[in-house]
């Protein structure tokens, strides 16, 4: 693949697949609060994401799957350049940030990917909960020091989501001494404390245990259910079902299939999605 | 069935308890005869008037202050160089970078003793004369400053990426999530090294004693010299390095157990 090819420029218009029609509890009239358009990228010579894009209405809850390697956590790591895509842009919440194959350091860029991660709370596979703070402590962290916000308020909305996800007890432990399960819930808590627009999950399951899994999943379903809007990469089928009003199926860096969960999981037609949904009923069907 | 099971388990503990309390008692023998052995030489040997110990002792002795001072003060400034070295290293600006990474390969490529005897005696040719204290103080810091940097820099790296990029996906520009996550998490791991070093430091500091800064080596050596006496004196120097960084080593394990147990309440993959 030439340079010139890869620093082709984005399309002006968002494309919006006729599949993405806004979900149930979406105000009528409501602009996207995530539009992604064209992500494309380059690891070296591989190609990751051939232009992805992804539209994301308020009060939605979509779901990426696919198999690993797809590219799905590097999309969803695109959306808030904790990966910088190499063509394509981002727009959260009214602010606009395009990729920069040049990579250009600081300025006023940089500070437009800040407030988009202001906007786009992130929760991890690993939880990256800060170890030597405490689990407020690690919730009013950035509301206070990127957002200047006021401690005591910052403490207020912090024990709030904490009780939402069932720690409200554990607000003066440090992670060590919390289960996998609980780490992660305060990984959300600690996200939903910088009120994001969108909230955005990598895997949030993956690295747990496998009776802790379900605690963390119906935090996320309850957090669907009241209208939070979620982008979620997720290997599990029936909470996307659940929960899910749309679910992007992505193979070789794009997506295959859009749809709801009925069509996509349940019914698919693209012959990717098929074969993927076929060899997970086999695993699943043994366990 | 069962019983039996427990009965030889426990007589099996028993009598391993019995093996490592055999293994300890010959443990502290070895270390006693060793003493005594070297006690009995010197007092047969060397016919040790305990009146020319009483005289040169207290004189030795009055070093200590000024050996731990000269630790104190260069422990100080290593700290803050190996900081200034470590950011650089970790610099994406070559000016920084290199800067900082040849610091560390000419200060740590060079001897310690060539570096204070520079600082002592080459420096006046070019009209620069400092006192001994301060020569003593350069030396080791500057050395020091240079094996700190590495670790430094190794603590600073050993802080998860994951911990980095979730302080970014909040928002937090570069500084900040330097300052306020990885910063805290580093200086857990780097806080026994310097500790380490310290005790190390306590031992070179003996080189100032070149410079003719009167700390427990020169007392040992002058006191002695006079009355041709130095393996006395210099027993008596080695003792008290040896109290000082047996004091010094407990008092870092002591840190470093607390600040292990803290990490096991605090700490973990997070």
């Amino acid at each position: 693949m030439s340079d010139m090819k890869r620093l082709s420029t984005t399309p002006a218009t968002h494309p919006i697949h006729p599949a993405e029609t806004p979900g149930v509890l979406v105000k009528p009239g409501a602009e996207p609060v995530l539009k992604a358009t064209n992500i494309t990228k380059w690891f070296g010579e591989n190609h990751v994401l051939r232009g992805a894009s992804i539209t994301v209405w308020p009060g939605e809850t979509v779901c990426i799957l696919g198999r690993s390697g797809s590219g799905k956590s590097t999309f969803l790591r695109s959306l808030n350049f904790l990966e910088d895509p190499t063509d394509g842009s981002v727009e959260v919440d009214g602010v606009v940030v395009s990729a920069d194959p040049f990579h250009t350091e600081g300025g006023e860029r940089a500070e437009r990917i800040r407030e988009v991660r202001m906007r786009a709370g992130m929760v991890f596979q690993e939880f990256n909960l800060f170890p030597h703070l405490s689990v407020i402590e690690n919730c009013v962290e950035a509301p206070v020091h990127v957002k200047g916000m006021d401690r005591k308020e910052a403490e207020a909305i912090a024990e709030k989501y904490l009780a939402k996800v069932g720690l409200a007890e554990k607000r003066d432990e440090y992670p060590s001494r919390l289960s996998g399960g609980q780490r992660q819930r305060v990984a959300i808590a600690r996200a939903l404390t910088m009120q994001p627009k969108v909230l955005l999950f990598d895997e949030p399951t993956s690295a747990l245990d496998p009776t802790l899994v379900g605690e963390v999943l119906k935090v996320m379903a309850d957090l669907a259910h009241e209208g939070r809007t979620m982008i979620v990469v997720t290997h599990e089928m029936d909470f996307a079902h659940e929960a899910a009003d749309r679910v992007y199926y992505m193979d070789k860096g794009e997506f295959a299939e859009v749809g709801p969960p009925e069509q996509v999981i349940d019914a698919p037609k693209d012959p990717r999605t098929k074969e993927f949904l076929s060899r997970f009923r086999t695993l699943g069907a043994k366990k | 069935m069962h019983e039996e099971a427990e009965v030889l388990a426990k007589s099996v503990a028993a009598d391993e308890g019995r093996r490592s309390r055999n293994w300890q008692t010959r443990f502290r023998l070895v270390w006693g005869g060793i003493v005594f052995l070297l006690i009995a030489f010197i007092l047969i040997s060397l016919n040790v008037e305990i009146s020319f110990i009483q005289t040169a002792a207290p004189f030795i002795l009055q070093g200590v202050g000024l050996t731990l001072l000269v630790s104190a003060v260069s422990i100080l400034f290593a700290t803050i160089f190996a900081i200034a070295g470590a950011l650089g290293r970790l610099s994406r600006s070559a000016l920084l970078n290199g800067i900082a990474s040849f610091y560390v390969s000419f200060f740590r490529g060079t001897p310690l003793i060539l570096q204070l005897l520079f600082w002592y005696l080459a420096l006046p040719q070019v009209g620069i004369v400092l006192d001994p204290i301060l020569c003593a103080i350069a030396a080791l810091a500057i050395n020091y400053g240079a094996y700190m940097t590495e670790i430094f820099r190794a603590g600073i790296q050993a802080v998860p990426l994951g911990q980095r990029e979730a302080a970014a996906a909040l928002g937090m520009a570069p500084r900040t999530a330097f300052l306020r996550i990885v910063a805290p998490q580093a200086f857990r791991i780097i806080v026994p090294a310097i500790g380490n070093d310290f005790v190390a430091m306590l031992k070179d500091s003996a080189l100032a004693s070149t410079v003719g800064l009167q700390e427990i080596l020169w007392r040992a050596r002058n006191v002695g010299a006079k009355e041709f006496k130095t393996l006395q004196t210099f027993m008596i120097a080695g003792v008290v390095y040896w109290v000082l960084t047996i004091v010094f080593t407990a008092v870092q394990n002591r840190i470093e157990s607390r600040l292990s147990a803290g990490d096991r309440n605090k700490e973990a993959k997070g």
